[in-house]
């Protein structure tokens, strides 16, 4: 067995896991891992600028590829700054790890040791509990292997999530023969049995039988690759396909079926014919107030089957009338055999003709698009300079919500926006981390100027490590959607929205080392899109608009889907 | 969750550090309310047994069992349906006796209830009694008329009826 230090453990554990890239920042008590990276030819490590952004960029390379994203840093205010990182990760079931220093467990100066409040102490496991799908701190060198192969397996099965291993500094540099191992051994993790086979059979006949089925998709679908059992689904039912926020991307929204996501901010067609449908399918979704909005309301008419991996989601939000514990698509392939056994052919005309209609007349992308620079046209705009493999992030706030509803997603994993949590900040690294994951692809963060704001020093991070990404503000000058808030809900009370002219991002971008470019036009913005679209450097794009735009329609607080208002 | 009940749900989890907090964290988190939790060694050293008082409605208790079960560390979760379990509490109640009326007094009440004296001193006599929460509710409300002192109540340990047995394998 080869002798090491229990840092060289961890890196040669990662390897095992096929890491190969870490976003992070050092500190003194994270040290002798860098001592390891050091000698390390495998793994490549992203210096963030801000921890939050490491765990940001983590999570961007995890949901842009399928596979972990790992993050690291220091003891105490560096893990500390990775907890919205985490908290993030947590809420949109994404698969991170979290890698922390901590001070040592035992030494030659005992009061530099945990528990007596050493500098940079922090109790991460504590702080982090509520946020992580599980979390670990070795003991000992021989700990480690195992430990990682561990967290591995729980950070990506079931219901994914992030998991971190705080490294005492004293088992980091210990020095142990260590054995590998690549099988994890958690009796106490039990993941779902395959689906039961009456609850399919019952599934189907409802869905078999049902005049007008629907299709609602979430970000499990995406997670679970489900993605392709939904278009069969779709076609062999002729049901018409929602998806809430997460699901953006999981159904392609240029099919003809395609209703777009629905929920609070959704779109206007998808609101409206959840609430005719007569038996509805919820595959991978919590069914959260964001796309459910009143619960009491929440397709009525509607028979509703729920599918998921995680037991709790079941009956935690809706009641539902049948429901599978199971990964979305091994019982999504059974349900398409069991449907196929039973389907009577010639059926769901007058549906997908109501869909249509409704799509026609109620689709935002279907009317036609304002001139100007609005959010529309210039989402319409890139929309068609983007390949379909093209990969949006998103900030939070009106910029967000624009995104969902006229930024077109056509495959999976191309959508990837802070759902659960809402966390200004997180596109831009989000977009840094997806283009290390899939550095063919072009992406672009769809930002708000308030937003970027927050994680805009990872400008240098996208600069100095040559991951060149674009970022589209679009810029009101103001806090937006809390703006949009104070002038619907509190009649223009405006306080606290103003951000001014400041910074100028054109400026900004280039005190980094980056590309500005500020656009009065539409066809400006296109000129600047294809710029940027064939640059070596990331490229800011200062995009104005007016301050004063709402994100419409909207379903109000406490109002049913269908209840939208606004004119749009 | 005024309309809630009390239920007691039975957990094994892992022996090892943090799962109380785990747990706890999840209550608080959840907007769960405990009543009671113990946790104790089972007949299987790696494994330790909370016993969880939750007060709750039906729609609450299905998450609340869902929820700890999702936990990393737990092993099993059980609610214990009524009238099927035993269940246990212990309270060692301190109270006031100033007078040999008031001691004799005590004194009965202590062997009516089948309870125990287990410290006596010029001005108190401590009592431990042990019983499902409604024996030692009726005893405390009694001991309460001569003034308690001090009150310390484990809270309620309990186990399913019959031969029936978990076990664990590794
Ligand atoms: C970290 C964080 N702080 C505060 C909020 C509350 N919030 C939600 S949207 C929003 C305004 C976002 O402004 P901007 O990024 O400029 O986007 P816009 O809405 O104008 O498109 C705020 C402050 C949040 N979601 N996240």
């Amino acid at each position: 067995m080869p002798k090491m230090s229990g840092a060289q453990a961890l890196l040669e554990s990662l390897e095992r896991q096929n890491v190969d890239t870490i976003f992070g920042i050092l500190g003194g008590a994270i040290l002798p891992v860098y001592d390891a990276l050091y000698d390390n030819k495998k793994i490549r490590h992203i210096l963030a600028r801000h921890e939050q952004c490491a765990a940001h960029e983590a999570e961007g390379y995890a949901r842009a590829s399928g596979r972990v994203g790992v993050c690291m840093a220091t003891s105490g205010p560096g893990a500390t700054n990775l907890v919205t990182g985490i908290a993030n990760a947590y809420m949109d079931s994404s698969p991170i790890i979290a890698l922390t220093g901590q001070i040592p467990t035992c030494g030659v100066n005992s009061s530099y040791m945990i528990g007596r409040d050493a500098f940079q102490e922090a109790d991460i496991l504590g702080i982090t509990t509520a946020i992580t799908k599980y979390n670990y701190q070795p003991q000992t060198v021989l700990e480690i292997p195992q430990m990682v192969t561990n967290a591995f397996h729980i950070a990506t099965t079931g219901r994914p999530g992030p998991v971190l291993i705080d490294l005492p500094k004293n088992v980091q540099t210990n020095i142990a023969e260590v054995e590998f191992t690549d099988k994890h051994n958690i009796r106490s993790y039990r993941l779902p049995q395959p689906p039961d086979l009456t609850k399919i059979s019952q599934a189907a006949e409802l869905l078999a039988t049902a005049e007008r089925p629907m299709l609602l998709v979430g970000g499990g679908v995406i997670l679970a690759d489900a993605s392709n059992e939904i278009v069969k689904m779709s076609d062999l039912l002729m049901a018409p396909v929602a998806t809430t926020f997460m699901g953006k991307g999981a159904f392609p929204e240029s099919h003809p079926l395609s209703l777009g996501c629905i929920g609070m901010h959704g779109n206007p067609a998808a609101n409206r014919i959840i609430g005719e449908a007569d038996v509805l399918l919820a595959i991978g979704t919590r069914l959260s107030d964001r796309a459910t909005t009143n619960l009491d309301t929440f397709a009525e008419g509607a028979k509703k089957i729920q599918i998921d991996i995680d037991a709790a989601e079941i009956n935690k939000n809706v009641e539902v009338d049948l429901a599978i514990i199971s990964d979305a698509k091994v019982s999504m392939e059974m349900l398409l055999t069991a449907i196929s056994e039973k389907l009577k052919k010639g059926k769901g005309k007058a549906w997908t003709t109501r869909v249509k209609e409704v799509k026609e007349q109620l689709s935002p992308m279907l009317k036609e698009a304002p001139r100007g620079m609005t959010p529309k046209a210039l989402l319409s705009e890139l929309r068609k300079l983007l390949p379909a493999s093209g990969i949006i992030t998103t900030e939070v706030g009106q910029n967000q919500m624009w995104s969902a509803l006229y930024m077109q997603s056509l495959q999976p994993r191309t959508f990837i926006s802070s759902g659960g949590l809402g966390t200004m900040g997180f596109g831009f690294p989000a977009a840094i981390g997806a283009k290390v994951a899939r550095p063919d692809s072009i992406v672009v963060d769809i930002a708000g100027d308030g937003s970027f704001i927050m994680s805009e020093q990872e400008l240098a991070c996208s600069v100095t490590e040559d991951i060149p990404v674009i970022v589209m503000v679009l810029n009101n000058s103001v806090l937006g959607m809390v703006a949009q808030w104070q002038r619907t809900l509190y009649s223009r009370r405006y306080k606290a929205i103003n951000l001014g002219k400041s910074p100028d991002f054109v400026k900004l971008a280039e005190a980094y080392g980056a590309q500005g470019i500020r656009v009065a036009s539409i066809d400006e913005f296109k000129k600047a899109i294809k710029t940027a679209m064939t640059s070596k450097v990331t490229t800011v794009i200062d995009v104005p608009i007016g301050s004063e735009t709402d994100v419409v329609p909207f379903v109000p607080p406490g109002c049913g889907l269908p209840e939208q208002r606004g004119d749009y | 969750m005024e309309s809630g009940k009390t239920k007691i749900i039975s957990v094994l989890v892992e022996n090892k550090p943090g799962v109380l907090h785990s747990i706890a964290n999840l209550f608080r988190r959840r907007n769960f309310n405990i009543e009671s939790i113990t946790v104790g060694a089972t007949q299987q050293q790696d494994i330790a047994r909370m016993t969880i008082t939750v007060n709750a409605d039906e729609k609450t208790l299905d998450q609340v069992v869902k929820q700890v079960a999702k936990q990393i560390d737990v092993l099993k979760v059980e609610e214990l349906e009524s009238g099927n379990f035993v269940m246990r509490e212990i309270a060692l109640i301190k109270v006031e006796v100033t007078d040999s009326k008031t001691r004799s007094d005590v004194i009965n009440f202590v062997k009516v209830f089948r309870s125990r004296i287990i410290d006596i001193s010029p001005d108190s006599l401590t009592v431990e009694i042990t019983g499902g929460p409604d024996k030692i509710n009726a005893f405390l409300n009694l001991m309460k008329t001569f003034g308690v002192l001090e009150l310390a109540r484990t809270g309620i340990t309990a186990l399913a009826r019959g031969a029936k047995s978990i076990k664990i394998d590794d």
